[in-house]
């Protein structure tokens, strides 16, 4: 037994050797695209799918020639949903892989803990996940929504279409949820909201026992006032708070709870029945009837070799993310960091619904808002929309401190947070 | 284009209305149907507050197929249909006629979607609807859909059916419905006056809403003299209703944390093993009632379904205690009376199982459905008890009496004790040690395979399941005392219990993090924890 185990770590050393001693032999001329996703641990049930959106899309790009001539390669790691190991990994791609550039991150801590090593060795991340703002890097372009391009839409559908005039801020308790939740209540505040009118809630890292924050809830909505539940409960969370909604018998039509982190993937582990009606704001559904969206979905199928494979709006960030970066690579006829940032301002992509995002000077893009309803079938059925789209503000004017601050990395700004810009224009110009 | 000619048919129709009443509401009800398929959702809640002011027969045929999701405009000619689904295509039927229109497959047709506005005015008119069916069950859900959404327009409704209603028990709902309709509005001061008095005993939050606002907005000064009297009653009782429900709430987070501790209590608190696959075990179990559940959706038929939870459990008791005697034999049992190494194999082997499910079923959540006899909620003396939570708490009991029972009373239970409180002896008397080790280790993780069942009712289904309940399954353990069964029972309880007091005043996080200092500073005070073993066994 014990020869047999031996024999087999060898074989697999070697097996490893092999793959490693075989890389350089192509990688010379490939460029080399990194994905810094969490493979195991509690993010890999979202960040899986993106990896696998990655892989589709630059084995796509191949099949059409590759990119400057060069085959792409996608060196994927596995940052196991441990933040720190994310900052290791970026730092693995950056110096010892030489990637030209990272699509990465899930959660916010998991990208503040990238932030200093693609800063340090002048790195290029892509981040798709929608996120609570009040930040701009120079190296970083984001292509999720920031809260203006989700939560204000959100609230907005709420206070004018369904005359919502009490308010539930429920969320984990992490810095994406208490960033929204600040903005949104100073933003309700602002908009004549009574702070009694306001209840807001933390729960931990996977709660699961919802029965007192439920029954709490519907007392709240029974004031007589129309009532929803903003909810920027994470993942995990989620299952048993809807569950206990169904069951505690609060329906969409009393208490509609509109979700910021729950996607088609999420859904796909719940019973949707009892929770028609729910909303959810993001900036893309699977459901959207567009031919650009028929295609990739139809592309997502055959790659997964899966038709019940579900699509959601991180990846559709991902595909804007990727096709600008392709795009702005082309047009800079390099990989180099500086001359593709350089490049990506103004680039111009179709998105999956039918429009054309761009990328801003402040590292965000253009999006439309989209609020959907949870149908029986596990999709949503969009009830709103933005009318065009909306850019992504880098810094919210809801909070005070943020306000002032402005994030545009042309000239004369030149920076993420600054108050006025950082270059004067030139004397006798 | 299409959507214009039929407009303007529709206006052709009603031009010709005069001419021919008996079609008159047909035609007006043809009209208010085409509305329905309109991009803007305001337009198209439009027209169902028409169909519902319409009173045609066919209104809630229409009505409960856009409810459903049946409802749809063929695509060439839009016209509005309903669909069935047979085989690949719908079999179609003209909505406003009910005429059999052909058959088409769902590429050609466009889903009229309801939005939640919608969906509440259908809910309304189909309520209302409801007040005459000839099913009494029907007629007490179309009450308590007044009572819960009161409006004045509801009034003269529910007094048509005050008229001809013979059961005492829809009587007393409508008699309730009505009360808190006049309250809503445009009752008489007497009428207000007597709807004060029947909802006086309410303990529903909604009501109590209404009377509050009746006490603070109500025209008439005996009226909002009545309400606020009425008012501090059910605030009075209240107080207590609140703590009855923190109990219970309490009972039913402690079931939960019991049956995640208790496979612990036998693998850690009896053996001595500190198992941290311990939550893997109870994710296999979640994961055996998902794959049960597929098999019942695939082979058996619907009506079946919901007994999969029942033949889910003992197949998570095999499935878990299989693996765990496959643990023991295989790791553990070369590190016994080595806590470290145990504590790193367990780790090593919780990842590898999660892994291993995570390649095989894939990273993401899957669907465990609750069976209809596990949905819903009851009231009882005006708690809102859901069904689940109950069926936990007396599965937990089910499962603790029986695992006391297996111990106290049947040989391989005196076996497994004899073993842990002298191993030499034991092995002196001719028991197998090594064997009776295997099958402990067995049973306590078959036993948490069963809590996993449990859990998927509750949570989620996804590899790190049993990562949630790792700490919280310790945790009890070493509070109620290692190796005492009912210190785990009393353990999980209190933890249960005073969480649940706790979050109301301190919100869930703080209660989290206080309930962890109290049990430190419990085993500062007591070590052994709650149920502390004597005797001479105890090393």
């Amino acid at each position: 037994m014990k020869k047999t185990l031996r024999s087999l770590a060898a074989a697999t050393a070697l097996a490893a050797v092999g793959a490693v001693s075989a890389l350089p032999a192509w990688a010379a001329d490939t460029i080399k695209v990194g994905i810094l996703h969490s493979l195991s641990g509690t993010m890999a049930i979202s960040e899986t799918t993106l990896k696998d959106a990655m892989l589709m899309m630059i084995d796509d790009l191949n099949k059409q020639g590759g990119l400057l001539g060069k085959q792409v390669e996608p060196v994927v790691v596995d940052p196991a949903s441990n933040w720190p190991l994310f900052a290791e990994k970026a730092r693995e791609l950056l110096e010892k892989d030489k990637v030209d550039v990272m699509f990465g991150c899930w959660t916010s801590v998991s990208r503040k803990s990238v932030l200093p090593v693609v800063e340090d060795l002048n790195g290029l991340l892509f981040y798709p996940v929608q996120y609570e703002g009040e930040e701009s890097s120079r190296n970083v372009f984001y292509t999720g929504a920031a809260p203006n391009q989700q939560a204000i839409p959100a609230v907005d559908y709420l206070m004018n279409d369904l005359g919502v005039k009490r308010w539930v801020l429920a969320g984990t308790d992490y810095v994406y949820p208490r960033t929204t939740n600040k903005i949104l209540e100073q933003y309700l505040i602002d908009k004549g909201v009574a702070p009694a009118d306001i209840m807001v809630n933390y729960t931990p890292f996977g709660h699961a026992d919802w029965q007192t924050i439920v029954s709490d809830v519907k007392k709240f909505g029974s004031a007589g006032k129309k009532t929803a539940v903003v909810s920027t409960i994470n993942g995990d969370a989620n299952v048993p708070f809807y569950k206990e909604l169904a069951n505690q018998g609060i329906k969409a039509n009393d208490i509609p709870v509109v979700a910021f982190s729950v996607g088609e993937e999420e859904l796909a582990g719940i019973d949707t029945k009892p929770l028609v009606g729910h909303l959810a704001a993001w900036n893309y559904f699977m459901s959207e009837d567009s031919p650009a969206n028929a295609a990739f979905i139809k592309k997502w199928h055959a790659f997964t070799k899966d038709t019940k494979r579900v699509t959601n709006d991180p990846m559709e960030a991902h595909f804007i993310g990727f096709n600008m970066w392709v795009q702005a690579v082309r047009q800079a006829g390099t990989t180099d960091v500086d001359a593709v940032r350089q490049a990506m301002y103004g680039q111009k992509v179709a998105n999956l619904t039918g429009g054309v995002s761009e990328m801003m000077p402040n590292h965000h893009i253009t999006k439309p808002v989209l609020i959907g309803e949870i149908q029986p079938d596990g999709q949503f059925a969009t009830v709103w929309q933005t009318e065009g789209l909306v850019a992504g503000d880098a810094w919210s004017d809801f909070i005070p401190e943020s306000k002032k601050l402005n994030a545009d990395w042309t000239y004369p700004w030149v920076c993420g947070n600054c108050e006025k810009p950082k270059f004067a224009p030139l004397a006798g110009m | 284009m299409s959507r214009i000619l039929a407009a303007l048919g529709v206006l052709v129709a009603l031009m010709f209305a005069p001419l021919a009443p008996a079609h008159a509401d047909d035609a007006a009800f043809a009209a208010a149907v085409a509305g329905l398929d309109q991009k803007s959702f305001p337009k198209r809640a439009e027209a169902v507050a028409t169909l519902g002011t319409l009173g045609h027969a066919r209104t809630e045929t229409v009505l409960r197929a856009l409810a459903d999701g049946t409802l749809f405009a063929r695509k060439e000619d839009r016209q509005v249909v309903i669909g069935r689904l047979s085989g690949d295509a719908y079999s179609l039927s003209d909505a406003a006629t009910g005429a059999p229109a052909g058959s088409a497959p769902s590429g050609e047709l466009a889903k009229i979607i309801a939005n939640n506005q919608m969906r509440g005015q259908i809910q309304d008119i189909l309520g209302r609807f409801l007040l005459f069916s000839t099913d009494a069950e029907d007629r007490i859900r179309a009450a308590d859909q007044v009572l819960s959404n009161p409006d004045a327009s509801a009034v003269a409704q529910v007094r048509n059916a005050l008229k001809t209603e013979n059961e005492p028990a829809v009587r007393q709902r409508l008699e309730r419905a009505l009360a808190a309709a006049l309250l809503s509005g445009g009752g008489t001061t007497e009428e207000r006056l007597a709807a004060v008095q029947t909802l006086g005993n309410t303990n529903e939050p909604a009501l109590r809403g209404l009377i509050q606002r009746t006490a603070a907005n109500d025209a008439d000064d005996a009226v909002r003299a009545a309400a606020t009297s009425a008012l501090a009653a059910i605030d009075r009782r209240l107080v207590f209703l609140d703590m009855g429900q923190n109990l219970v709430f309490g009972l039913s987070l402690g079931s939960v944390l019991l049956l995640a501790a208790i496979g612990l209590a036998i693998t850690f608190g009896v053996m001595g093993v500190i198992n941290m696959a311990h939550g893997e075990m109870i994710m296999l179990g979640a994961y055996t009632t998902f794959v049960v559940q597929q098999a019942f959706r695939a082979y058996l038929p619907p009506d079946l379904f919901g007994l999969y939870l029942v033949v889910a459990v003992p197949m998570a008791f095999v499935v878990a205690g299989a693996v765990g005697v496959a643990m023991e034999r295989s790791v553990i049992r070369f590190l016994y009376g080595r806590p470290l190494e145990t504590l790193l194999a367990t780790w090593g082997i919780s990842l590898m199982l999660q892994q291993a499910i995570r390649s095989s079923f894939g990273a993401t959540n899957r669907e465990v459905a609750n069976p209809a006899w596990m949905s819903g909620a009851m009231d009882f003396l005006g708690l809102t008890l859901t069904t689940n939570r109950i069926v936990i708490i007396i599965f937990a009991a089910a499962v603790v009496l029986a695992l006391a029972a297996f111990l106290r009373w049947s040989a391989m239970g005196l076996n497994m004790r004899a073993v842990t409180q002298n191993r030499s002896m034991a092995a002196a008397m001719g028991i197998p040690t090594g064997r009776v080790d295997a099958l402990t280790f067995g049973l306590g993780s078959g036993i948490a395979g069963v809590a996993g069942v449990a859990l998927s009712q509750v949570s989620n289904v996804s590899p790190s399941l049993g990562q949630g309940y790792i700490v919280d399954s310790f945790m009890v353990v070493v509070f109620g005392g290692v190796g005492s069964l009912w210190g785990t029972v009393v353990g999980a309880m209190s933890l249960g219990i005073v969480n649940k007091f706790l979050e109301p005043y301190s919100g869930a996080v703080l209660a989290k993090i206080l309930v962890l200092v109290i049990i430190i500073l419990f085993i500062q005070k007591r070590p052994r924890g709650l149920f502390a073993l004597r005797g001479r066994f105890v090393e």
